[in-house]
């Protein structure tokens, strides 16, 4: 310890003593600040004392800590930003996955849809589980067969329109031919004017509407449906619309048709569980048929059951296409 | 604290007194009893302050810096424990009182009536400047400095302070 000369032990007992004793009136008194508060005095002046060293030093190490941030650690920024990259591309990965669950959820969604609208016509939903393999033949899979009651000549459909039509069935799967086949005919008409004719494929991706007179009106953006004639689709499916119409070698017009089904991007379908000629009716006109079929019922046998009254209104299976 | 202590800083005509057994703790005792007691019953004795007095008496007497900024912070904080200023206002105060009267004890001599009515009177007043301005500082106080109660005060303890120290000075050694 330093020696305290003889003469100045009695200056420096005076100073701890004020000193002292001026700490303890300071930790007592209470001083009110212009928000209203008592405040000790000794707190404000502690803070007062320290707060500028605190601010230089805070400047400091913040100085510091910026200067190895951005010149001597760049070795852990090169890391992170590695790291970033690979979350980044995760991330990106994991937004593709749920925007794929989303429209696969819109798809299926319309799907339901058109089949509770169609609810009378046998359906069941497939997912594509493969294409062929054969470049020049349109042909896809499904993942449902002969045990789900998918047979040969059965029509395939999405809630856009016309697919094809089933050309072979397995026990667990079920061979499609798409309408873009060359093979492959669709009977159809235009939907405005009732022309019909069979439409078919090209081996390209738009379809050739094959027999239609020079002499008849057909204009580009008319829409295309299905004409029942071939017996395997119902009325009134969407098949495509009209995207080229010119006077062709008679007497035949050229007619070109986009299909309306997104053939080159089929993930799920319908398949029309019957080879009997079936009625797809719209909705108005499906309500007013069971309006009329439950009004008939009533009618005949006041105290009909609810079964009965189902099965007139439901579709026959000889029903003939309207 | 009753040995007596002797003054080596070559003053040797100045005579460093020593006190009976207990006799300054006793004397500070009474002291602040008396100073807690009497206004009570006599109001205007309120206007004495023996604490004070018995610090300048101790420490002219004992002539020691040390032992008087002691003696002084002592007294001091035991007055403001029985009162309700905040600790260390008094102790503050009789601190330099107490120190400085040692100081001046050891310099000149403070046995003579009139010298010790004048000491009274200036350590009385320095007592009220430091008290005054510990107020003004610390507690935000706006107290006046100088009023004619202070000054009558300062004369009365004065006098009061010969009477006490005569007695006091039956308490020392002979």
């Amino acid at each position: 310890m330093v020696a305290i000369p003889s003469r100045h032990r009695s200056l420096v007992l005076l100073t701890i003593a004020i000193v002292a004793q001026v700490l303890l009136l300071a930790i007592q008194i209470q001083r009110t600040n212009q928000e209203g508060e008592n405040r000790s005095l000794v707190r404000s002046w502690s803070v007062g004392l320290m707060s500028p060293f605190e601010r230089v030093g805070a400047w400091g190490v913040g100085k510091v800590r910026g200067t190895w941030r951005h010149y001597f650690a760049l070795s852990d920024t090169a890391k992170e930003n590695e790291r970033l990259k690979q979350e980044n591309d995760e991330l990106k990965l994991h937004i593709t996955q749920l925007q794929g669950k989303a429209s696969e959820a819109d798809r299926l969604a319309k799907l339901l849809n058109f089949r509770e609208s169609q609810a009378r016509v046998p359906m069941l939903g497939a997912r594509v589980i493969a294409a062929s393999p054969d470049a020049n033949s349109a042909v896809i899979y499904l993942d449902r067969g002969l045990r789900d009651g998918i047979k040969k000549n059965m029509g395939v459909i999405t809630a856009d329109g016309v697919v094809g039509k089933v050309i072979e069935s397995f026990r667990d799967t079920a061979q499609v031919l798409l309408i873009t086949d060359r093979e492959s005919g669709v009977g159809a008409m235009i939907e405005e004017s009732r022309i019909q004719s069979p439409v078919g494929g090209m081996g390209e991706p738009l379809l050739n509407m094959k027999y239609v007179s020079n002499d008849d009106e057909v204009t580009v953006g008319q829409r295309v449906v299905t004409s029942g004639m071939d017996r395997i689709f119902p009325r009134d499916l969407p098949v495509g619309t009209v995207v080229e119409a010119k006077q062709g070698s008679p007497p035949f017009k050229y007619v070109r048709v986009r299909p309306t089904a997104q053939l080159e991007k089929l993930e799920e379908v319908i398949v029309l569980l019957t080879t009997d000629p079936l009625v797809l009716k719209k909705e108005p006109e499906a309500s007013v048929a069971a309006g009329a079929a439950a009004a008939r019922a009533k009618e005949s046998t006041p105290a009909a059951s609810t079964g009965k009254r189902s099965q007139e209104s439901a579709p026959k299976p000889s029903e003939k296409p309207q | 604290m009753n040995d007596a202590f002797d003054l080596r800083s070559g003053e040797s005509h100045i005579e460093v007194y020593k006190f009976r057994g207990g006799a300054i703790l006793f004397v500070t005792v009474f002291a602040l009893l008396a100073q807690a007691f009497l206004p009570v019953y006599l109001p205007k004795v309120a206007i004495l302050d023996l604490p004070l007095l018995i610090t300048v008496y101790f420490g002219l007497s004992r002539r020691n810096p040390s032992t008087g900024l002691l003696l002084g912070m002592l007294i001091g904080l035991l007055q403001d424990s029985l009162s309700k200023t905040p600790l260390g206002l008094f102790g503050l105060s009789k601190t330099l009182i107490g120190f400085a009267a040692s100081s001046i004890g050891g310099k000149l001599d403070t046995e003579h009536p009139a010298a010790r009515f004048a000491l009274t009177a200036v350590f009385f007043a320095l007592h009220q400047g430091i008290i005054v301005l510990i107020q003004r500082l610390l507690l935000a106080h706006a107290e006046p400095w100088f009023t004619v109660r202070l000054a009558i005060a300062a004369l009365v303890n004065s006098a009061v302070g010969i009477v006490v120290y005569f007695l006091l000075d039956r308490l020392r050694r002979s």
